[in-house]
């Protein structure tokens, strides 16, 4: 483990920022730390870091504990969002800067100046001041500068916040790549749930300065073990027990080991992710609800069909674009929409095995 | 100083618009250039010989230095004082912060002469300061320290005020990168901070300077006017108008102006350069 944060916790004034947040980031690994502004993302990173202390708990780094290691021999290199560069230094001088501080023999430094630019694709760029970059330009010579000095694990705050969509995505790709080939334990913080799963082999999912969730991208996805996760990592729908379409044919089996056998009286609902939603004319044996298309948005492969459920509840389905053709839905059609999966809401049941919250198939 | 632009593009070509650009610049000769022009005519119209005459006159040449030196020594303890100070201002929370902040432009509120006064009444001869200073044999009063205190307190707010709000809209992530790559506090201060706020202190230090190049009624008091000691610039040329040496007074004059002029156009050219370079 080359990051181990146990039992975290920070207050600012009256504001509980960080609360017994713990996690491991193993060795070699690019974790995301995902969550809404606010959520404490930053702070922990700056606690990790040692630019921040934290009120308890501990940090480890490379198996030692870091907990009272000053800033300065924490071994971290430390990427801001709005790059930090030294404005009155060239890319070079910048890159240099860690290596000065430690006192490297100045052709060592010179070589390994080079040899990071290229890596970041800035060999050209080495004389220019950081003003005269662009914002993608600034972020990878902040990006070599964190990396001159070899740290132990690099922590990333935000690192594409401040960047346009276009290089944003570049970068992200651009970063995944350099992980893979420098392989230095990475942390780097986000609120994007694309940007984490695009970039990261793991995901903390944080929620008021307590982790909901760690895992890879795809089991948080599948399997969220609260309502927040569900909600934040990815589009889904909520659908009311109550406007459950209800003729004697339908197996209500499973949807009532969830809830209990008086499901159609509960107020309780489900999640269900818009791609996990089959629709047909006629209602079978499967739990269904009944509902009417508003509006159909193509959107290349697949059709985004935006329905209405006893008229106030919304609900979105990703179809692919053939089986829209082969049922000629229109807007206004009467249609049935069953969930293949679902994730109950609302209080916590007693679920069988260990499926607690996660997505049930049906 | 940052020049400030035009913010309307050319093409106001009308009448009214020619008039006004006309007006205030007339305005500006008339108010600045033409005083200026009559100093320099006035002052070689005699001749380079009468001119240097004047200027290298063996109090002159004293007077000159004396001003130069006084400034000088004040321009490094502002500009350490001064950077301390804002350093603290914006970096600290402590009780009286406030009242501190709001007493730093007390010196430009204060009448020369009273400072002058004041001083004198702190340090002089008959003071209590004065005697416990005079029994180990500093004298203040009367001497070319009493100069410097002057014009330190004459200038106190320049540095402080140039470099205040630069370092309140810092950048501390700056100083946290140093900090990660393994840069001890000081080192960080000396190679991130320090030349960030580098331009700011120059501004603050060219203003002092100059400030202090044309002091008269703080140092009039304080020093006593003795040439070939006390007797800063300012005081020269009034004394040698009052004794009708005008050519003296005229030729010094401008020495001393060609100086307050190197100071701002040097000012200019730096924060020009400066602002290249972090590309303004
Ligand atoms: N130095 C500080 N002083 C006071 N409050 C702070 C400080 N740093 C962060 N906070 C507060 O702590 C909360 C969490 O902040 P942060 O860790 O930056 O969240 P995130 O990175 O998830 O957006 C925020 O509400 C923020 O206002």
């Amino acid at each position: 483990m080359s990051i181990v944060v146990e039992n975290l916790s920070k207050r600012f004034g009256t504001f509980q920022a960080v609360s017994d947040v713990s996690f491991e980031v193993p060795t070699g690994q690019l974790v995301a730390l995902l969550g809404p502004s606010g959520s404490g993302k930053s702070t922990i990173l700056r606690i990790i870091a040692g630019l921040e202390d934290p009120d308890t708990g501990r940090v480890s780094l490379t198996g030692e504990d870091a907990t009272s290691v000053p800033v300065q021999r924490r071994g971290v290199g430390f990427v801001f969002q709005h790059y930090a560069l030294f404005r009155h230094m060239t890319v070079r001088q910048n890159v240099a800067f860690g290596l000065e501080v430690r006192k490297k023999p100045k052709a060592e430094i010179e070589e390994k100046v080079e040899r990071l630019l290229k890596l970041v694709q800035l060999h050209g760029y080495a004389d220019r001041y950081p003003s005269q970059l662009s914002g993608g330009q600034r972020q990878r010579v902040a990006l070599a500068r964190s990396l001159a000095p070899e740290p132990k694990v690099l922590l990333l705050d935000e690192p594409f916040g401040a960047l346009d969509a276009r290089v944003r995505d570049e970068l992200r790709a651009w970063l995944r790549r350099l992980h893979d080939e420098v392989h230095v334990t990475s942390l780097f913080v986000t609120h994007d749930q694309q940007e984490a799963f695009e970039v990261s082999d793991q995901v903390v999912v944080l929620n008021h300065g307590k982790v909901e969730q760690y895992g890879p991208p795809q089991q948080l996805y599948e399997r969220p073990v609260s309502p927040f996760v569900a909600q934040f990592l990815g589009q889904v729908n909520v659908l009311p027990m109550k406007a459950l379409w209800n003729p004697q044919a339908i197996d209500l089996k499973h949807i009532q080991e969830a809830f209990g056998s008086d499901v159609l009286n509960t107020e309780e609902a489900v999640y269900v992710r818009p791609h996990d939603l089959d629709i047909h004319r006629e209602p079978n044996t499967r739990p269904c609800w009944r509902g009417r298309i508003e509006r159909l948005t193509p959107l290349g492969g697949i059709v985004r069909i935006d329905l209405s459920i006893n008229s106030d509840e919304r609900l979105q389905i990703d179809l692919p674009r053939d089986q829209q053709l082969a049922l000629s839905l229109v807007q206004g059609d009467d249609v049935f929409v069953s969930p293949r999966s679902f994730t109950p809401i609302g209080p916590p049941k007693q679920i069988p095995g260990d499926a607690a919250g996660t997505f049930y198939t049906i | 100083m940052a020049s400030v632009e035009t913010t309307r593009s050319g093409g106001d070509t009308g009448l009214p618009d020619l008039v006004l650009r006309g007006m205030t610049l007339g305005y500006l000769g008339w108010m600045v250039v033409l005083p200026i022009i009559a100093l320099g005519f006035q002052s070689l119209v005699a001749g380079p010989q009468a001119f240097l005459d004047a200027v290298l006159d063996p109090q002159a040449v004293h007077a000159l230095k004396l001003t130069v030196v006084t400034a000088l020594v004040m321009v490094v303890i502002n500009v350490v004082m001064g950077t301390a100070t804002a350093w603290v201002l914006v970096r600290y929370e402590f009780p009286g912060k406030k009242v501190m902040n709001a007493l730093i432009d007390l010196p430009f509120a204060v009448p020369t002469v009273v400072t002058g006064l004041m001083l004198v009444l702190l340090y002089g001869p008959s003071s209590v300061l004065g005697t416990i200073l005079g029994t180990y044999g500093f004298s203040v009063i009367y001497s070319q320290p009493g100069i410097v205190l002057a014009l330190l307190f004459v200038s106190y707010p320049f540095v402080i005020r140039s470099v205040q709000p630069v370092l309140l809209e810092l950048d501390r992530a700056e100083e946290e990168a140093a900090a990660t790559m393994g840069a001890s506090g000081w080192l960080t201060f000396w190679r991130v901070t320090l030349p960030t706020l580098a331009p700011a202190i120059f501004t603050g230090a060219a203003l002092s300077f100059g400030r202090a190049l044309g002091e008269f009624g703080s140092v009039i008091l304080v020093a006593g006017n003795q040439p070939m000691k006390t007797k800063t610039t300012p005081l020269y040329v009034f004394g040698e108008i009052e004794s009708g040496n005008k050519q003296g007074a005229m030729a010094v004059s401008l020495v001393l102006l060609a100086l307050s002029l190197g100071v701002l156009i040097s000012l200019n050219l730096y924060q020009r350069r400066w602002s290249l370079e972090d590309g303004k």
